[in-house]
Parts: C-alpha cells; sequence; structure tokens
C-alpha cells in the first residue's frame, strides 16, 4: 500500500534524509521518501499496516525534528 | 515570508543592534561580556534549546548542537565577537536559505498547478459545483470561459479553443467541437462547452500527471544518493577530527590548548553538509520544473541524469518521426487531369473504410455524391471496381492491373500506391504515404550537435520506406521489417554498444512499444495526451506530438546535471579549503561560517538557476 502525506514545518534539507534513514528502518515499511522539496512523505507498507506503521513514523519523526509535523488524514 | 520567518528577522536585526553596540561602546570587562550575551540569547536561544532537546532524542551530530557547542565554546575561549557572529551568520543564512528554497519551491508549485478546484455538474437543469472527485462517468458538466477542464470526457455542446499550456507547453490552442475528446488540465478559452465525462477523476489525465510528478522525487538520480551517503559520514568524521585535534595538536605540537580548542571550534561550524543536502535536490526539482514548463514530464531525477548522459537516441518510425497518418503524396495521371484521376479515385473507393480510401477523399476534400456512381464491387486484397458517371473505374494495386490485362508502370516515389484504369484504359496512380513530421529532422540535427553520438530508426515497415525516411532525415542506422520482438533484440544489441556511462533512450509513441520502452534506459514516449499507455510506460513523456522538444529536453537535462555538480565540487572545495587551514590555524570563525551558510546560500542561487529555460 502507498499513501502520501503532507508535512508541515519541514525546515531543514538534512533533516529530511535523517528522517527518510529512520523511516526506512521501521519495521513494515518497504519504502519510503521524504522531500524536503514537496514538503511530502511518500512511503509504502506492507498491506493492511499503514495504520500501525504511520504511528511508529511520527514518533520516529518527532525525534529528528520535532517541530515538524506530519498530516495524517 | 511567513510570520515564522518574520520573527527570525527581527531577531537577526536586534541582536545586530546590541551586537554592534557591543562592539561600539567604551565597555570593558563585564559590561561588554553582559550585552554581548544579551546579543547572543535574542539570537542563538532557539538553536541551544533545539540542540539541548535533540540530545535527549539521541540526537547528537544535529547542526544545532554543533552550532551550540561551537559558539559556546567560542565563549569559554574568550572570543566573545566570534561566538555572536556565528551564531547571527548561521542565522541569516538560514533565514535565507528558508526564503529561497521556499520562493523555488513556489514557482514550480505554481508551474505543475494544473489541478481542477471543481466541476460544474448540471442536475434537472440546475449547475451545481462539486469537487471533481464526486462526479462519476457518464455525468454531464458544464465547463465555462476561463474554467480548468476538470475530467477527460468528450464534447456533446458548443465549440471553443483550449489552452492547452498547462500539460504541453505549447501556446496554439486546440479547438475543439461535439464529438471532440478534452483533456482535463486544459483551460477553456471562449465557448461554453457541455461535456460528458469517460473517466472519474482518479483516472482522469490530470490526476495521473499530478500523481506522477509528486512521485517524481522518489526515483533519485545517483549524484543525490551519493549526497546523502557522503552526508551521512561527512559530520561525524568532521567532528572525531576536531575532537583528535583539541586532544593530540596540544601534545605533539607546540600549540596551546585554548588554541586547539579553537581550531577545533572551527571545524566544528564547517561539519555540516547542508550546502549539498538542499542544493543538489534542489537543482534536480528545479530541473524537473524546467521540463515541465516546456511540456515534458520526467518521471524522476534519475531520469533526469540519465537523459543528460544520452549517446544513442532509437526512433519508433511510424507516430515518432512520421505523422503516423496517410496523405496523398503525389499524383501521377497519364491521359486525364490531375483532380480528374483524384475525383475519379476518391468516388470509386468512395465505400471503403480503407485508410488509404480515407486519406483519398481527404485529398479530394468534397462529399461524395452518390448519384454518380454506379455499382461498386470490392475485390479483396486487390481493390474496387466501380461504375463512376457510367464509367467502369478499377482502381487497385498492380495485381488488379495485371488481371485485367492493363499494362502498368510502378512509381519511383516510395508508399502505397493506388493505379487507376478507366473503361480498361490505364489513366495513371495516386501515392499514398506517410508524412514525415516537419520538425523531425530539425530535431535529429539538433540531437546530433547536441552530443548524441547515434541516432537509429526502428520500423516494422517495409525496407524501402524505412530507407527512405531514415535518407530523409539524416539518420545514422534504420533496420526495418521489425516484429516487435526484433525491437527488444535490436536495442538489446545497441545496449551492448554504448559506453559504460552512455546511456540509450527510445522514442515511442507509446503504441506497441512498451517492452522496448522499458528495456531502454530511458523510454521516452510521445503524446501523452489522451493516451494512457504512454504516460504508465515511459520514464519521460513529451506531451504533445512534437518531436522537436526532445532536444530541448536533453539540454534541461544536461545542464541540470552540470548545476548539481558545479555545487558539489564548488562545497567541497571550500569547505575543504577553509578545514585544512583551520587545521592549521591559518582560517578563522569568520572563513568558517563562510564555509557553512555563505556556501550553502551560494550554492542555493546556483540551484534555482536550473528553473530557468532559456528560449
Amino acid at each position: 500500500m502507498r499513501k502520501s502525506y503532507k508535512m508541515i514545518d519541514l525546515d531543514c534539507a538534512n533533516c529530511a534524509a535523517k528522517m527518510e534513514d529512520a523511516i526506512r528502518k521501521i519495521d513494515g515499511v518497504l519504502s519510503a521518501t521524504v522531500s524536503f522539496m514537496s514538503q511530502k512523505l511518500t512511503i509504502e507498507t506492507e498491506d493492511g499496516r499503514m495504520d500501525a506503521v504511520m504511528k511508529e513514523v511520527v514518533r520516529a519523526c518527532k525525534k529528528v525534528e520535532p517541530d515538524c509535523e506530519i498530516l495524517l488524514k | 515570508m511567513t510570520g515564522k520567518q518574520k520573527k527570525t528577522l527581527y531577531r537577526i536585526l536586534l541582536s545586530g543592534v546590541l551586537f554592534a553596540l557591543g562592539l561600539l561602546l567604551p565597555l570593558e570587562g563585564i559590561g561588554r561580556l553582559c550585552i554581548l550575551l544579551a546579543a547572543y540569547a535574542v539570537i542563538g536561544w532557539d538553536v541551544l534549546w533545539r540542540a539541548a532537546r535533540n540530545i535527549v532524542n539521541g540526537q547528537v551530530f544535529d547542526e544545532n548542537f554543533l552550532m551550540a557547542l561551537a559558539t559556546v565554546g567560542a565563549f569559554f575561549t574568550g572570543e566573545y565577537p566570534e561566538a555572536v557572529a556565528v551564531m547571527l551568520f548561521y542565522q541569516i543564512g538560514e533565514l535565507f536559505q528558508s526564503v529561497a528554497v521556499g520562493r523555488s519551491r513556489r514557482s514550480i508549485a505554481a508551474l505543475m498547478d494544473i489541478r481542477p478546484d471543481y466541476a460544474n455538474i448540471e442536475e434537472n437543469g440546475v449547475l451545481r459545483q462539486v469537487d471533481p472527485e464526486e462526479v462519476a462517468v457518464g455525468d454531464t458538466i458544464v465547463i465555462k470561459a476561463g474554467e480548468r477542464v476538470p475530467l477527460d470526457g468528450v464534447v456533446l455542446e458548443g465549440t471553443s479553443s483550449l489552452d492547452t499550456a498547462a500539460l504541453t507547453g505549447e501556446s496554439l490552442p486546440r479547438s475543439v467541437a461535439p464529438g471532440d475528446g478534452v483533456v482535463s488540465g486544459c483551460v477553456n478559452q471562449s465557448g461554453l462547452l457541455r461535456v460528458r465525462t469517460t473517466k472519474v477523476y482518479g483516472e482522469s489525465t490530470v490526476a495521473r500527471i499530478l500523481d506522477l510528478v509528486e512521485n517524481a522525487s522518489s526515483k533519485k538520480a545517483k549524484v543525490e544518493n551519493f549526497i546523502t551517503r557522503f552526508a551521512r559520514y561527512y559530520t561525524p568524521v568532521v567532528v572525531v577530527a576536531a575532537v583528535l585535534l583539541v586532544v593530540l595538536s596540544p601534545l605533539l605540537t607546540p600549540v596551546s590548548w585554548p588554541e586547539g580548542i579553537h581550531r577545533a571550534l572551527i571545524f566544528l561550524v564547517i561539519s555540516c553538509p547542508c550546502a549539498l543536502v538542499i542544493s543538489v535536490p534542489l537543482s534536480f526539482f528545479g530541473g524537473i520544473g524546467g521540463e515541465s514548463k516546456i511540456g515534458v514530464l520526467v518521471k524522476g531525477s534519475s531520469y533526469l541524469e540519465a537523459l543528460a548522459d544520452t549517446e544513442v537516441v532509437v526512433f519508433d518510425k511510424t507516430g515518432t518521426l512520421t505523422k503516423g497518418v496517410f496523405r496523398v503524396t503525389a499524383i501521377h495521371p497519364q491521359g486525364v487531369g490531375e483532380a480528374e484521376l483524384l475525383e475519379l479515385g476518391a468516388l470509386a473507393e468512395s465505400y471503403s473504410e480503407h485508410p488509404i480510401s480515407h486519406s483519398l477523399r481527404r485529398a479530394w476534400g468534397k462529399e461524395p455524391d452518390a448519384a454518380r456512381l454506379g455499382a461498386v464491387e470490392e475485390l479483396s486484397g486487390r481493390g474496387v471496381r466501380a461504375v463512376v458517371d457510367g464509367r467502369t473505374v478499377l482502381a487497385g494495386n498492380r495485381k488488379l492491373m495485371a488481371e485485367s490485362g492493363i499494362p502498368c508502370e510502378d512509381c519511383e516515389r516510395i508508399g502505397t500506391i493506388v493505379h487507376l484504369a478507366v473503361d480498361g484504359a490505364y489513366a495513371g496512380h495516386i501515392v499514398i504515404s506517410d508524412e514525415v513530421k516537419p520538425d523531425a529532422g530539425e530535431a535529429i540535427a539538433a540531437l546530433r550537435a547536441g552530443g548524441v553520438k547515434k541516432t537509429v530508426m526502428l520500423t516494422g515497415d517495409a525496407k524501402e520506406v524505412g530507407e527512405a525516411v531514415a535518407k530523409e532525415l539524416g539518420l545514422d542506422e534504420v533496420h526495418s521489417q521489425l516484429l516487435p520482438g526484433d525491437k527488444v533484440a535490436q536495442v538489446e544489441r545497441l545496449l551492448g554498444e554504448t559506453s559504460r556511462k552512455g546511456k540509450l533512450a527510445f522514442v515511442g509513441d507509446g503504441i506497441n512499444d512498451a517492452p522496448v520502452l522499458s528495456r531502454a534506459d530511458v523510454g521516452i514516449a510521445m503524446g501523452g495526451l489522451g493516451s494512457d499507455a504512454a504516460i504508465e510506460a515511459a520514464d519521460v513523456v513529451l506531451m504533445d506530438d512534437a518531436i522537436g522538444k526532445l532536444p530541448a529536453a536533453i539540454a534541461i537535462a544536461r545542464r541540470t546535471l552540470a548545476i548539481a555538480r558545479q555545487n558539489i565540487v564548488f562545497a567541497l572545495a571550500v569547505k575543504g579549503a577553509v578545514l585544512l587551514l583551520g587545521a592549521f590555524g591559518m582560517a578563522n570563525m569568520w572563513e568558517a561560517v563562510f564555509a557553512d551558510v555563505g556556501v550553502s546560500v551560494i550554492a542555493i542561487l546556483n540551484a534555482m538557476r536550473a528553473l530557468k529555460v532559456q528560449g
């Protein structure tokens, strides 16, 4: 399953790279890209695990850059 | 500027004033320290706060921490003005960076702003504005002048011209009338159109293109991956070097402890790889934006990279180099007039649905009058026998003429030849062939001038036809009478012949050539408008049928790559030089700040050039 989320206040490119790294290490994530340019997270997870994985993703990103918020819709 | 950026600006101004006071007022000792500390606090409190918070979160080597350490360290070694200045310039650089990135992001986003906001749906004669996603297939929507076409559909009523510039980069409007298809994302310029939708929003052209563009950044270029990997190691290595500098230089050399610490702090200031991490993806993003400005969709920066290294371009013939439409290209009458011959042919073939018959009628340009036509007999594989104005007309190939015992000559022109005979006497022939696109020859010349080493054409068509086209266009190689499988084999052979870095691009119209498109390093499809297959299978889509866009697309790709490389070399060279000078005590804090933020800002400005398209 593939989805993309808007990210708010993603202010530094290096942080985006770090988030991407952290997200890829999460169990159940098949691929992930954090685009600093489009301020977007594109993530592909194993089927049916998106919601659970996204909770982990939010936690991981908060660790890297607490000011940045992922818009879960 | 956003509210956040304004706040930073005010802090910079306030801190700057305090800093200037601290330097200019004749204060000594504690008074001077206090005013500089105040300046530092105003500008640096958030960096210190974030540094502390991130350490708690286990993020040690982040730029906040490095900046905090460098400036606090400078305070402890007694370099108060330097400490404040480093923080001040760091914040100025960050502000500038965020404004510049925000601006270029917005200009690229505006370029790709083809999303329709609403659709006017007609229900019981009343118009209602709805979300395009709510419209079902077969609904009737109304598009007023000035509105964007929200969904793909067919015109029921009304005529208008559509501005397709947002999709194709082509400024010439396209006129539509009832029965014509309209593509979402175009802007209705003049009349009111009533359109029956043929696709739901999610499958319509505009949604597919947006999806493609938004996911474009996930296919990263090799250069980008290199930068990401490099950044991961760069910071820790520089920090470790800084620690070694503190510990080892006073032990092994006559450098004093404070001097060792001072040099290490310089290292810390330079240790953020931001200039690279921001400017390289920004260059690619700008390049993809620039491509879309001329109506070329690139599905990811890795393809932009491949496009820049294109060495061999392989073309499909029909629909790519030629129009894919058959037209009368020569009329050679014998004993009758040209117009009369054409008229006879068109009338005789007026019941036939064969593409050849269509082109005859189109060339004639009049409506066939049924009264002039008597009995018509289709002779399969040969042609027709028809009675026109009371005369028996034979129209067809050589075989038909031979069967009827009418001598005929072959034509020197390449194409499909229709021979005609009237009441048993040869009347001449008409040549019908596919036309070469007007911009194809120019495009191939431009490709060669741009550095493409070899141009090849593959076609399923007859040898004479293929070779004639290749000669007209000045192609290096031509292979004809190929089945789809043979095309793959040819592309594989050519792939083997390219140099290690050189890439092979295949250009096709997306029909029947999906396997070749995916086999090539870069699959380029023509005419993305309305053709789902092309958008799906290709890596690069030329949105309209203009092959002439290809050289420009490659030029933009090359420029983008050049800009990205300039940034890498520039940033690494400056940082390397300042690190080296710093290690030997020949660089100061000011130079370090320049190597960090100054370089970032210059690299960003350079990256923004990628968005600009010349001409």
